[in-house]
């Protein structure tokens, strides 16, 4: 009796993706970069919990579309939403320099493909990580310092170099210091950048492994950016396919990589295979 | 009558050396340095007869602000006589025909450079920093322009990953000299390179602090009672140097900022770094008449503000 409405209550309800409201919403970005259209109007749409994954070329306009969605650059035109306490409904394009900075700070975290971009080299790994909390204004030395190391942890980065500086650790530590680094905060979107272009295959697969058990952990919004097809295969829910700025195919990860609509896509995926 | 007669008798300087619409300009941002404590503001730099780097800034306000009534005091490192101070001193005399003095009390305007006096100031004397590098943020970061968005918007987070990062390879705060303050609970301020054992006096001090870059061309003031607080954890605050167990070989003092003397042996001898103060318990311990005034820290090396240092 019990079991039976419950099953119709689930058999009423829509799914998750449709009935939820995106935690990203950007409508019609545009950027241009002199002469070059950069994202040539495009929108996105992530859901609390999902992996967006978004391929294409180098030029693609796939970077520059994640630097405008981590707000570090200002778009030509667009709106930006994030559905976030405080924010539900506020363009944060319009928000001032402090306030944004206050969104980046406490709701976005990003991995860069260079680790230069994203770290200090010269400070040591936990200081790395602490800075996220100086910035949110944690000034409690002990505090900072078990919250560097647990994040460091979850990162499943060797603790024993907790205070090394980055640039004496590998390509795949300094990574994981990054990654560290981005989920200090818990911050609902996570922002990655060809995180794991630079990494040998063996390591490339225990960087993504470290990824995936964060996502499934922590429930975490992804969007990363990529142009190797296995990454995505390996972590995305849903697949966007850009070139020349434009947004040309998008679906469930599966469907497109399998079944590729567009010209360009099959030949990506077969360029791949 | 000629015009010669009726003209002022020709002089080769103005009074005070700088022209008066030098001296208008840079009283005016002394006055809006005061208004905004601990805010940098640029000026027009003057020329002057001493290089860049030996006092320039400092110079150049004490010059704006003397008067023929004024008693001047110039400190180098604490020191009187040493050839930085004689010479400023000596130049702002014959420029300005003032009385000089080496006591800390009785000056109107004490141009120092990295000291303050050991004595408490009190209400109306000014005390003229001479500073080399006015931007606090120069550290972590280079682009001037930056920094000053960063003043503006008060982020000034990366100041304590810097003490974070001393912590995690010193075990405890390394900066010397100039350790950053927060002014008035607003701007961060370099307090000019005076000791750590100096920065505690600007804190709801009597006088007025002016402090003046004159190659980097910015001033700043810490007005009287102002608040002026170090950076520090809520865990691990900012000390002072440890002066205890060191004893002035010449006056018995202690609990003073000591200079050391290495000796042959390895061992250290130690005298009052504040030479003006020095000279009174010298004199004292004589048998003649001097009164040395209140410090601010006392003979148990307590600040003279209860709790204000933790330690």
């Amino acid at each position: 009796m019990l079991a039976t409405s419950n099953i119709n209550s689930i058999i009423l309800q829509s799914p998750i993706l449709v009935s939820a409201t995106p935690l990203l919403r950007a409508n019609n970005f545009v950027k241009r970069y002199g002469r070059v259209t950069a994202v040539a109007g495009v929108d996105v749409a992530v859901y609390p919990g999902e992996v967006l994954g978004i391929v294409g070329e180098s030029g693609s306009g796939k970077s520059s579309l994640l630097r405008l969605l981590n707000l570090e650059e200002k778009p030509e035109q667009g709106e930006y939403y994030l559905d976030l306490k405080g924010y539900h409904n506020v363009n944060l394009l319009e928000l001032d320099r402090f306030h944004q900075r206050q969104v980046r700070i406490h709701h976005i975290g990003i991995v860069y493909q260079h680790p230069h971009l994203g770290l200090r080299m010269r400070h040591t790994s936990s200081g790395n990580v602490a800075e996220r909390l100086i910035m949110a204004n944690e000034r409690s030395f002990a505090a900072m310092r078990a919250a560097a190391r647990a994040s460091l942890a979850s990162s499943e980065f060797p603790l024993d170099r907790l205070d090394d500086l980055p640039l004496r650790l590998s390509g795949g530590m300094q990574q994981r210091v990054q990654l560290a680094k981005a989920i200090a905060l818990k911050p609902e979107l996570l922002l990655l950048d060809e995180p794991t272009s630079g990494l040998d295959v063996s390591v490339q697969a225990l960087v993504l492994d470290t990824l995936k058990r964060l996502q499934r952990e922590r429930h975490i919004t992804i969007v990363i950016v990529s142009h190797d097809l296995g990454v995505i295969r390996t972590l995305a829910d849903r697949v966007m396919v850009m070139r020349h700025g434009h947004v040309i195919e998008t679906g469930l990860t599966d469907q497109v990589l399998e079944d590729p609509q567009e010209a360009y896509t099959q030949q990506l995926v077969h360029a791949k295979l | 009558m000629t015009l010669a007669e009726l003209a002022s008798p020709p002089k080769d300087y103005s009074y005070a050396f700088l022209d008066e619409f030098a001296k208008r300009e840079l009283r005016r941002r002394i006055l809006k340095a005061i208004a905004i404590p601990g805010y940098q503001v640029p000026y027009a730099s003057r020329e002057l007869p001493i290089a860049r780097g030996w006092g320039t800034g400092g110079l150049q306000v004490t010059l704006s602000l003397v008067g023929p009534k004024d008693i001047i005091k110039v400190i180098d490192q604490g020191d009187d006589d040493s050839v930085n101070a004689a010479n400023l001193r000596r130049f702002i005399a014959r420029m300005a025909s003032v009385e000089t003095t080496t006591d800390a009390l009785r000056a109107t305007l004490i141009q120092s450079r990295h000291r303050v006096p050991e004595e408490r100031l009190s209400e109306g004397q000014v005390l003229i920093l001479q500073v080399p590098q006015p931007e606090p943020l120069r550290g972590v970061e280079h682009s001037a322009a930056k920094a000053q968005e960063m003043h503006a918007d008060a982020d000034y987070a990366l100041m304590w990953l810097g003490l974070y990062e001393q912590l995690v390879r010193y075990g405890k705060f390394v900066t010397g000299a100039s350790y950053p303050v927060i002014v008035h609970k607003r701007h961060l301020m370099s307090p000019s390179p005076i000791p750590r054992w100096d920065t505690p006096s600007l804190h709801q001090a009597a006088h007025l602090t002016l402090l003046s870059a004159g190659r980097e061309k910015r001033l700043y003031a810490v007005p009287p009672y102002t608040d002026v607080y170090p950076i520090e954890f809520t865990d691990v605050h900012f000390s002072v140097e440890d002066q205890s167990g060191r004893v002035c070989e010449l006056s018995g003092a202690t609990q003073k900022f000591m200079n050391e003397i290495p000796q042959a042996d390895g061992s250290s001898r130690y005298t009052v770094s504040d030479t003006g103060y020095a000279a009174k318990l010298l004199k004292q311990k004589h048998g003649e008449a001097a009164t040395p005034g209140a410090t601010y820290y006392d003979d148990n090396g307590e600040f003279y503000h209860a709790g204000y240092l933790k330690h």
